[in-house]
């Protein structure tokens, strides 16, 4: 199966209608086998259970970046190779990426109150995070304030991939502002230190965590594609005439212009 | 009802568009202003409608409602559509229907008549220029006011558009009502032309 | 009142709908707000220090600048014209212009204003004071905003030029709205004195800025 392929909405929409089940299935089952793992991993010594916090932080801090990945293949198909989906695939990912980055800070939050006793601490990861759900806003408002979508995408693309390259200074200036206020900061997450006990079970929601923005993904293509098809259906409503009752003699002018538009 | 006009003149951006002019109309009666461009057809309208303020001269409704000013009884199609594109065709008209208050006719009916009634959950920035002229249309006849002031109205309209309008047109002169038209091309009914601005 | 009514619900729904600008306002806020310690360091203490000035700081930029399209639009497709011509006062009618503009666009921002309290700092008295100022200081905004917003349609200018012309206008209102929150947190002062003046200059604009904005539409007309 190649991406040409898929190039064909209707043979998209055919194979995910078929893929989504065994998908959905897939995630809950490691969702479950991940989630249950988490429960059963032990204490950490300093922290204690708000550790457990992390096995639903981590992966989704991992897909708020992941996502905005997704996104700029997916802005490089509209630019470069005009893959037909590909700006359906960068549209439907915005609010799910925007949703992840959400939840990573707002268990990032939940976990810094008995770290640093305030609910939010102006440290260089939160706020890089932060700065990567403005941009997700950002976009979002983008897609939505322009009412043809292929108009937009073209435009939204452009920002996501800017903002793939600023990302990463982004990121460097603001951990550069952070230690120049303030020393180290209070948490500190050595990725290979970690044990084996945590490890696996951060693994598995990984996995479980991504194949939920796969599935999520996938489904919220379908509803773009099917809500552009509804789309071009009103717009050829529109251009249709109904007209028995008044008036005699040909309307061809009025109803030619739009369906190029559609 | 006799709407007539005195001496009328227009001053547009220190230029004098034109002076002294004289007109009038009564019931029933179509007026079609022509002249070449620039001669102010546009801006007599804008007069009329209270848009606005004469440099000299009078302009008044006889025998219209005593309560209202001239501008609340006229309807003014202008080159624009005031239409919203993210409401959707029957919440334009209703909105309109709703703001200018009055006697009021169904709406369902006039997007009907003006062929819109397929359209009418559309949002209206699906409309082509000739629907969005026909979705301005079904405002005169949902809201009736006596006055009908059009600017070029039958512009973008397509032949079966132009037909309609001029039916609209006559019932509304067989109602009592009067129109004043800015126009290039023919109205398709009858009417007396008032020149302005000197030879085409 | 149909027709008031009519016109508040059809502005509404614009700004929520597609291509409308009700939640960008909010967005702004939410930029602006974060932006503000990279200025000044990520110092807590410094933060809910500052919070209640940077917040309405914040509230007074995002109202303004969603502000200068409040008559742009209708002058451009037309509706201002039949707007004129109607059996509305145009005053009543900018009126609702506005309320139905701070509805959309200020409403938001005060319901926003707790979660940015949490990036700053505030306490739940701090955020809860921050955002009743907002609540009494923002129609203020919106109605004397409204003005710059007709004048920009009269002088066929917008953006820039109408916040230029409009933030000194706000200049009492942040004065006493930052005031008002400021004794709330920290005192010496009482919090009435600053907050009633606040809520009499939101009263005043609400009777000023739709006279002046009619006036300054009427006379722009062409």
């Amino acid at each position: 199966m190649t991406l040409i392929d898929l190039a064909n909405p209707t043979r998209f929409l055919a194979l995910t209608a078929r893929l989504l089940p065994w998908l959905a299935a897939a995630t809950i089952i490691l969702l479950a086998i991940g989630l249950y793992q988490s429960a059963t991993a032990p204490d950490d010594y300093q922290q204690g259970a708000t550790v457990k916090i992390m096995f639903i932080h981590v992966p989704n801090a991992w897909l708020s970046m992941f996502v905005w990945g997704v996104m700029s293949i997916a802005s490089l198909g509209t630019l470069v190779w005009r893959h037909p989906l590909a700006d359906v695939a960068a549209k439907a990912a915005a609010p799910i990426g925007a949703s992840f980055t959400f939840l990573a800070l707002l268990t990032g939050s939940l976990w810094g109150r008995p770290m640093w006793g305030t609910y939010w601490e102006w440290d260089a990861r939160l706020t890089s995070v932060l700065i990567l759900f403005l941009m997700y806003l950002g976009l979002m408002a983008l897609w939505r304030a322009v009412d043809d979508p292929s108009r937009a995408a073209r435009a939204a693309a452009v920002l996501t991939l800017v903002g793939a390259l600023n990302l990463p200074i982004i990121k460097f200036s603001v951990d550069w502002w952070n230690t120049l206020h303030q020393p180290a900061s209070v948490m500190r997450m050595g990725g290979s230190s970690l044990d084996r006990s945590f490890l696996i079970p951060l693994l598995v929601m990984a996995i479980a965590f991504t194949l939920l923005f796969v599935t999520l993904h996938l489904a919220a293509m379908r509803n773009e594609i099917l809500r552009r098809r509804v789309r071009s259906l009103q717009m050829m409503q529109a251009s249709r005439v109904a007209f028995s009752e008044v008036g005699t003699g040909s309307r061809e002018g009025s109803t030619s212009k739009e369906v190029g538009a559609a | 009802m006799q709407l007539s006009g005195h001496g009328v003149t227009c001053v547009r951006g220190g230029r004098e568009v034109f002076a002294g002019l004289d007109f009038g109309a009564g019931s029933g009666e179509a007026v079609a202003v022509v002249g070449r461009n620039g001669s102010g057809k546009t801006s007599l309208l804008r007069l009329i409608a209270g848009l606005l303020i004469p440099a000299g001269g009078t302009i008044a409704l006889h025998g219209g409602d005593a309560e209202l000013t001239l501008p609340e009884q006229c309807h003014y199609l202008g080159h624009r559509d005031a239409l919203k594109p993210a409401l959707s065709v029957a919440e334009n008209l209703t909105f309109w229907a709703d703001f200018l208050g009055g006697e009021r006719f169904d709406a369902g009916e006039s997007l009907a008549t003006v062929g819109l009634d397929h359209a009418a959950d559309l949002p209206a920035a699906f409309l082509s220029a000739g629907q969005r002229r026909r979705l301005s249309l079904a405002r005169l006849l949902t809201v009736r006011r006596p006055v009908w002031l059009l600017d070029e109205p039958t512009t973008a309209l397509d032949v079966a558009g132009q037909d309609m309008f001029s039916g609209l047109m006559r019932e509304h002169l067989a109602r009592g009502g009067l129109i004043v038209a800015a126009t290039h091309a023919p109205l398709g009914i009858d009417s007396r032309e008032l020149r302005i601005g000197g030879a085409v | 009142m149909t027709a008031l009514s009519a016109l508040i619900r059809r502005d509404i729904r614009i700004a929520l709908r597609v291509g409308g600008g009700a939640l960008i306002g909010v967005l702004f806020f939410l930029t602006v707000v974060v932006l503000m310690p990279f200025a000044v360091g990520p110092d807590l203490a410094l933060l809910s220090r500052l919070g209640p000035a940077i917040l309405w700081l914040g509230a007074l930029l995002a109202s303004l600048l969603t502000l200068d399209r409040l008559f742009m639009a209708d002058h451009e497709d037309g509706s201002l014209d039949l707007i004129t011509m109607s059996r509305t006062p145009l005053e009543l009618a900018c009126a609702a212009k506005a309320l139905a503009h701070w509805l959309a666009a200020g409403l938001p921002l005060i319901v926003a204003t707790p979660v940015l309290g949490l990036l700053l700092n505030l306490d739940m008295v701090a955020t809860g004071a921050v955002a009743l100022t907002l609540l009494a200081g923002t129609p203020a905004l919106t109605f004397t905003g409204m003005i710059g917003a007709a004048l920009a349609v009269t002088l066929h200018r917008g953006g820039l030029l109408m916040a230029v012309l409009v933030l000194p206008l706000s200049i009492p209102v942040l004065i006493f709205g930052v005031a008002a929150s400021q004794a709330a947190i920290v005192g010496p002062m009482t919090f009435g004195a600053p907050f009633s003046i606040l809520c009499a200059l939101s009263l005043v604009s609400l009777v000023i800025g739709p006279f002046a904005a009619a006036a300054s539409l009427k006379h722009g007309l062409d």
